[in-house]
């Protein structure tokens, strides 16, 4: 049944009802392909992982008309465990009521492989993208051109080309005012919303620390049977097309975070780092510590540390040193320099980032409004953390521009299952890791 | 050495509980955690009846009070701490997130789940799921073949009552519980290392604040009407993760919240923002007052019972 044209959010659109400098949002496109009612909201999930299958979820309880109509991942396995996941008992994941009324996804839009993604697509008017990061520039400029809202989780790529290509995505985005959230959820969170709105109790910010100090994250040892190809998608988090290293895939939060309250990008950074323990046969390429000074263009300085090694401490934070005070964000305060609290925000009335980035995603969907364009900084946040990466690689001090300009482009020539990954194992099974002084920076 | 240990936790006993009803004398010893320097104190709890639950409370779930007759058990005197419980959780010979191992750690956490409130030097380990605290147990079953497990809901609260009939274990004014116990009066809103304020009569020390303790019971709202009066070592085996009962209150608690009787449950929310699903059967995003305490029957289960009881409890 081809799209109506009275829904609410069409209404809205022709009325021109908006406020607040909220801009009207383009039509629910016409992925309204089947009976459903005209309002209904059609979400595709592409990468059914664990997060993916959690920001479906997420999605499915964001409170407007949604329903999930299609999946997609390069498994069968991973997208069966998600579909049987969500439409199982999720009383355990805290959810109430009864959700599989909103998933409507038969076995012919169960997308499997690497190219089910445009099909998936197409079927929605909304696309939740949480497949590893190194698919997401080509996710997003796809979704992008089929006109779609997008949620999309960080780090949005892996190499500067990658950055580059959401950037010329991100621009035409903004022209089709299409919703795009990122989940760099700390936007989303009410203390970080409330501490930014307070920033300026601090003066300058002349300094910044963040930390993303912990154990790890799990390993998938290779199998017998697997393709290259299958064993560095199943191990993902251990390959840089795929991953970034750990710097990209979860430093960039705290890394963003000091983004956001310095309103702007560093310009160089120089750093160290290597690794020590996580040095296996199943652990790739990627570092497991890196330390990195990153320069502002008014001179400030950001000290960003993120560890993988277990037995260590742990410390997952961000902290602005200002001429009058600082921000301790995990504790949610600001305080002079004597350490008296200016500001205590009151964690009772903290939120889940991670539900808020949906809800009002799709509340801004649902009215037709235009208010979410955070591909741009999602890109330049991940722009971030690769050059700190490519700063640990070198042991140099890189520059922005530079870096972001250096044509690095860790994406295997093809995705198939039969093409070989640029980074392959030598004859002991290990992979060739960044050498400080010897790497280049790209 | 051991001789003196156990006489000056004797003195202190007698010195600080005068006046409460006592049918046995607290015997104290200190286990080893395998694999460690570290240990345990253990406390000995009598035997005995009590009367779980306050027939003047105004919470229904708190009442009617039934007579309920317990059997010997060893208790920890304190709660387990970060120390002691990394003992397990960074054991290298033991698997991780295993779905096929009976005996497995927990998966690494995703983000600091102590949130700075401390962790070596004394802290209690917190933000666990029930699993992972029962895990522990087995860990320890594993590895020395004497059984632990966490309290049922009515060894808990006959251990912190140590005999007394009163809305605390130290009476009923909420202005002396800044001596016993860390709560939202007094802890700034962090949990401080354990066994640093008073204990009650049978030594027990923070069984009121720090961190909340897991049973290893289901939580049912009418459970003391579920109870008949004068049952032998009553318990409610799990059916489903939430709601779990947890006693004592914690560091965030105010004193009402901290009564001996006072029982509270576990929900999802405590959970809602690990952002995967399924999630973590390990650990709890916003439960980071929850924590615990190991116990020991003096009547040991049979190797078949053992394996049974974690089978039911942990799922393998």
């Amino acid at each position: 049944m081809p799209f109506s044209g009275k829904s609410r959010r069409n209404f809205v659109k022709q009325t021109g009802i908006i406020s607040g400098g909220v801009l009207a949002a383009p039509l629910i496109t016409n992925a309204n392909f089947h009976s459903g009612a005209s309002d209904e909201i059609k979400v595709a999930l592409i990468g059914c992982g664990g997060r993916g299958t959690g920001a479906a979820v997420q999605a499915l309880l964001s409170k407007q008309n949604v329903k999930l109509v299609a999946m997609a991942d390069a498994f069968r396995d991973r997208l069966d465990d998600a579909y049987k996941s969500i439409t199982g008992d999720l009383t355990e994941a805290g959810i109430a009521g009864d959700i599989k009324k909103l998933i409507d996804v038969p076995e012919e839009r169960k997308f499997v492989g690497f190219d089910g993604y445009k099909n998936a697509i197409a079927l929605a008017d909304v696309v939740i993208l949480t497949t590893p990061p190194g698919f997401r520039p080509i996710h997003f400029e796809e979704a992008v051109k089929q006109g779609k809202h997008i949620f999309m989780e960080k780090p949005v790529a892996t190499d500067p080309e990658g950055v580059k290509r959401v950037l010329v995505a991100a621009a035409e985005a903004k022209t089709k005012k299409l919703n795009v959230v990122v989940g760099l959820q700390r936007h989303y969170q009410n203390s970080y919303r409330e501490l930014f709105k307070r920033k300026d109790m601090i003066g300058d910010i002349t300094s910044a620390q963040a930390w993303w100090n912990n154990d790890g994250v799990w390993v998938k040892p290779r199998t017998t049977g697997q393709t290259e190809m299958e064993y560095q998608m199943r191990n993902w988090y251990y390959f840089n097309w795929l991953c970034g290293d750990h710097i990209n895939e979860q430093h960039i939060h705290n890394l963003d975070v000091i983004n956001w309250f310095k309103g702007g990008y560093p310009v160089k950074a120089q750093g160290l780092g290597g690794r020590e323990v996580r040095k296996g046969k199943d652990h790739g390429e990627i570092f497991d510590h890196h330390f990195v000074e990153f320069t502002y263009a008014d001179g400030s300085i950001l000290n960003s540390q993120c560890r993988h090694i277990p037995k260590t401490s742990a410390k997952v934070d961000e902290l602005f040193i200002g001429t009058k005070g600082k921000i301790y964000c995990g504790a949610a305060n600001i305080r002079d320099h004597q350490g008296n609290v200016m500001y205590q925000f009151d964690k009772k009335t903290e939120n889940n980032g991670y539900q808020n980035e949906h809800v009002e995603l799709f509340a801004a969907i649902a009215k037709g409004e235009y208010k979410f364009a955070d591909a741009e900084n999602g890109a330049k946040s991940t722009m971030t953390s690769i050059l700190g990466r490519m700063a640990t690689y070198s042991g140099q001090v890189v520059e922005w521009d530079k870096a972001l300009n250096c044509g690095l482009n860790l994406q295997p020539a093809a995705y198939t299952w039969d093409t070989l990954p640029k980074s392959l194992p030598d004859a002991d099974g290990k992979y060739k890791v960044a050498v400080p002084g010897v790497t280049r920076f790209y | 050495m051991k001789k003196i240990i156990l006489a000056l936790c004797f003195l202190q006993w007698i010195s600080t509980e005068a006046g409460f009803a006592q049918t046995n004398v607290s015997k104290t010893e200190e286990i080893n955690i395998p694999l460690s320097e570290l240990k345990i104190k253990m406390v000995s709890i009598p035997e005995g009846t009590f009367l779980m639950g306050s027939n003047s409370s105004t919470k229904p779930n708190e009442k009617p009070a039934k007579t309920v007759k317990l059997s010997a058990f060893w208790m920890g005197a304190c709660e387990i701490t970060h120390d002691q419980f990394d003992v397990f959780f960074k054991d290298d010979n033991t698997s991780q997130g295993s779905k096929v191992d009976a005996v497995t750690r927990p998966t690494a956490q995703y983000i600091d789940l102590s949130w700075d409130m401390g962790k070596g030097g004394g802290f209690p380990v917190n933000s666990m799921s029930v699993d992972a605290a029962m895990m522990f147990c087995r860990w320890m079953y594993q590895n020395t073949g004497v059984f632990y497990r966490l309290p049922t809901e009515a060894e808990w609260e006959y251990a912190c009552r140590a005999g007394s009939k009163t809305n605390y274990f130290f009476g009923n004014d909420p202005a002396l519980l800044g001596q016993y116990a860390w709560y939202k009066a007094n802890s700034k809103e962090k949990y401080q290392r354990v066994g640093t304020k008073k204990p009650n009569a049978w030594g027990l020390y923070d069984m009121l604040g720090n961190v909340a303790e897991w049973t290893m019971d289901q939580y049912a709202p009418d459970y003391l009407k579920q109870i008949t009066d004068g049952q032998l070592d009553p318990t409610n085996p799990p059916a489903a993760r939430y709601p779990r009962s947890i006693r004592g209150g914690s560091y965030l608690d105010m004193a009402t919240d901290l009564r001996v009787y006072t029982r509270k449950f576990s929900e999802p929310l405590w959970n809602q923002r690990d952002p995967q699903i399924p999630k973590s059967r390990w650990w709890l995003t916003d439960g980071m007052f929850a924590g615990f305490r190991i116990v020991r029957p003096v009547n040991q289960p049979t190797a078949e019972e053992v394996e049974k009881f974690y089978k039911l409890y942990l799922g393998k």
